[in-house]
């Protein structure tokens, strides 16, 4: 298995604050790692020192192939960043901003020019080219950070908290674009405050609070650590509702199911087999309280978080910022 | 990093930067303007009872020259400041480029702009009265002088911009500079002003870049210093000026990150 980030007890502090604490971190070749967690987790400054901009005050980090303290220009050349605040010049159009970054590239004028093309049509830029930046909406803007991004491949592509501020439609398009990058090959470390993003993109996320990462696997193996699934099953009416309760309520007095009289639903605790819920619903049946909607679900990654942190990634926002 | 890479790299954010000060309309018109409307109110508004010795616009030419150089400057930390703000510093920081090519780029275009504001205050001059006597050679003199001084002040305001916190932070350079010349002989000799004044006047940077100027192209100086005398202590503080603000430019630019 070959990885194209890995970091190594990664320290920083600003000011006597710790902001990062002894960060470990791989990003397997060809996948995608969110990083999650609340504002002042630490997320930004750790895409900043693998991004070569701050140096770490210890730790050790190799990105593609090259060393991070000793080979900056190295991992320079096979990294892009697209961090929070969209790195393009609103003075200049579409294409002006494309190109002068392609020329920054230093690919030759020719290159640059047919380069340029290429990117405003696969990032559907080619109607705005003329205009300028200031004058894009925010999934525009996106889009062009993006454009600008590839202007080379890159070996490893950071997005920083790639839809903040972003309307809903607009991040179904940037996740879209970033699932066809993946596509062609690029490894991706992503950032996150949205758990839904991170489940939506990432093959692995790894839960970073204070400066720390506090779990990190699949979002399915980070959801499993909730243990079992629950079978929702609601019901038509008080009649049917009561029923239920009186076959399921003492089944088994161990599991005590979670009720709801004003939905008029019940959640009983499964393993997730078609067998378990076949049996359930046939006890329903015989007992004469059909179900009307039946659901199997898994905790939900702010479960997760929840259960990790104590606390609820919203209320930990309030956090000192790094 | 090939010096071919660097050149090409300048070159690129001198385009840009370029770029930006045409397309920043109310920037540029007052750039513009400002030359024109101080030199109109100083020579038809106060220059009726300055006593300089003959035609005022003669005497207040350099001063003026030096004030707009000190407004443009403002703008040039303020456009840093404003850079240090926004993404694109960490993607070029990013990036395999050479690193101050973003600096460069600043203190060219503003240079270039610096020159086109001299050049009107000039053009203006000329135009109401302004009757220099200095040989061609003078006139050479005085615009390696100008060249040289909003050369290294272009480089200061590109420190003040990366240093300044904020983008308010960097608008208040424009306003010391625009004051600190008055205190100088840009608009009134020395001699006129009271003691303390009088020797600050004298002595602050800004005189003999001025007196140099002055000296080239009116052939005598307000202070009585000689004009060569007064051309090597503005040369020294330039080059000194040149040096110091571009190498902490250069250190600040890659120091400096938003935490």
């Amino acid at each position: 298995m070959t990885y194209t980030v890995t970091a190594v007890g990664i320290t920083k502090s600003f000011g006597g604050h710790v902001v990062l604490d002894h960060v470990d971190l791989a990003v397997e070749a060809g996948s995608v790692l969110a990083l999650l967690g609340p504002n002042g987790a630490g997320k930004t400054t750790m895409v900043r020192i693998l991004a070569t901009l701050v140096r770490p005050d210890e730790g050790t980090a190799t990105v593609a192939g090259h060393d991070l303290v000793s080979d900056p220009m190295g991992v320079k050349r096979s990294i892009s960043l697209t961090g929070q605040f969209a790195a393009i010049d609103e003075l200049l159009t579409g294409e002006e901003n494309i190109e002068m970054m392609a020329k920054l590239r230093h690919l030759p004028r020719r290159a640059a020019r047919a380069r340029t093309e290429e990117l405003l049509a696969s990032f559907e830029l080619t109607e705005a080219r003329h205009r300028r930046a200031a004058t894009y909406s925010g999934g525009m803007r996106r889009r062009l950070d993006l454009a600008v991004s590839m202007i080379e491949q890159p070996r490893l592509l950071f997005l920083d908290e790639p839809s903040t501020g972003l309307d809903p439609r607009s991040r179904e398009q940037l996740w879209g674009t970033v699932r066809r990058l993946v596509d062609d090959g690029v490894t991706v470390l992503l950032t996150t405050q949205y758990l839904e993003e991170a489940d939506e993109l990432a093959d692995t996320i790894a839960l970073l609070d204070s400066g720390r990462i506090i779990a990190q696997g699949s979002a399915d193996d980070l959801k499993a650590r909730l243990g079992a699934e629950v079978l929702r099953l609601e019901f038509a009416d008080k009649l049917g509702y009561e029923r239920a309760l009186g076959c399921l309520g003492t089944a088994r007095t161990d599991e005590r199911p979670r009720t709801d009289e004003s939905l008029r639903t019940i959640e009983v605790v499964t393993d997730g087999t078609a067998a378990h819920i076949h049996a359930t619903l046939s006890r329903l049946d015989g007992a004469g309280a059909s179900a009307r909607r039946v659901s199997v679900h898994r905790p939900s990654l702010d479960d997760v978080f929840l259960s990790l942190t104590g606390d609820q990634p919203s209320n930990l926002e309030a956090k000192a910022v790094a | 990093m090939s010096v071919a890479h660097t050149l090409s790299d300048s070159g690129v954010m001198v385009t840009r930067c370029m770029r930006r000060s045409l397309r920043n309309p109310e920037a540029f018109f007052t750039a513009l303007i400002l030359p024109i409307v101080l030199m109109l109110l100083f020579v038809y508004v106060f220059g009726g009872d300055l006593a300089t010795g003959g035609k005022y616009v003669n005497y207040v030419v350099p001063g003026l020259i030096v004030l707009c150089a000190g407004f443009g400057a403002g703008t040039t930390a303020v456009a840093v400041a404003t850079d240090m703000s926004n993404g694109i510093v960490d993607r070029i920081r990013s990036m395999p480029v050479f690193g101050s090519s973003l600096l460069v780029g600043h203190v060219v275009a503003s240079v270039a702009r610096n020159l086109v504001a001299t050049t009107l205050v000039i053009g203006v001059g000329l135009g109401i009265g302004w009757r220099p006597t200095g040989s061609p050679l003078k006139w050479a003199a005085a615009t390696a002088m100008i060249v040289l001084f909003v050369l290294a002040l272009s480089w200061l305001a590109a420190a003040v911009g990366l240093a300044a916190r904020t983008v308010e932070a960097a608008t208040s350079f424009t306003m010391v500079l625009m004051f600190i010349p008055y205190v100088s002989t840009a608009f009134v000799p020395a001699h006129t002003m009271p003691a303390v004044l009088d020797y600050f006047a004298r002595y602050q940077p800004f005189t003999p870049i001025i007196e140099t100027m002055r000296g080239l192209w009116m052939g005598h100086t307000s202070t009585g210093v000689a004009v060569g005398h007064e051309a090597w202590i503005a040369i020294t503080y330039c080059v000194g000026l040149l040096a110091i603000s571009s190498v902490a430019a250069s250190w600040l630019f890659r120091h400096r990150t938003a935490a």
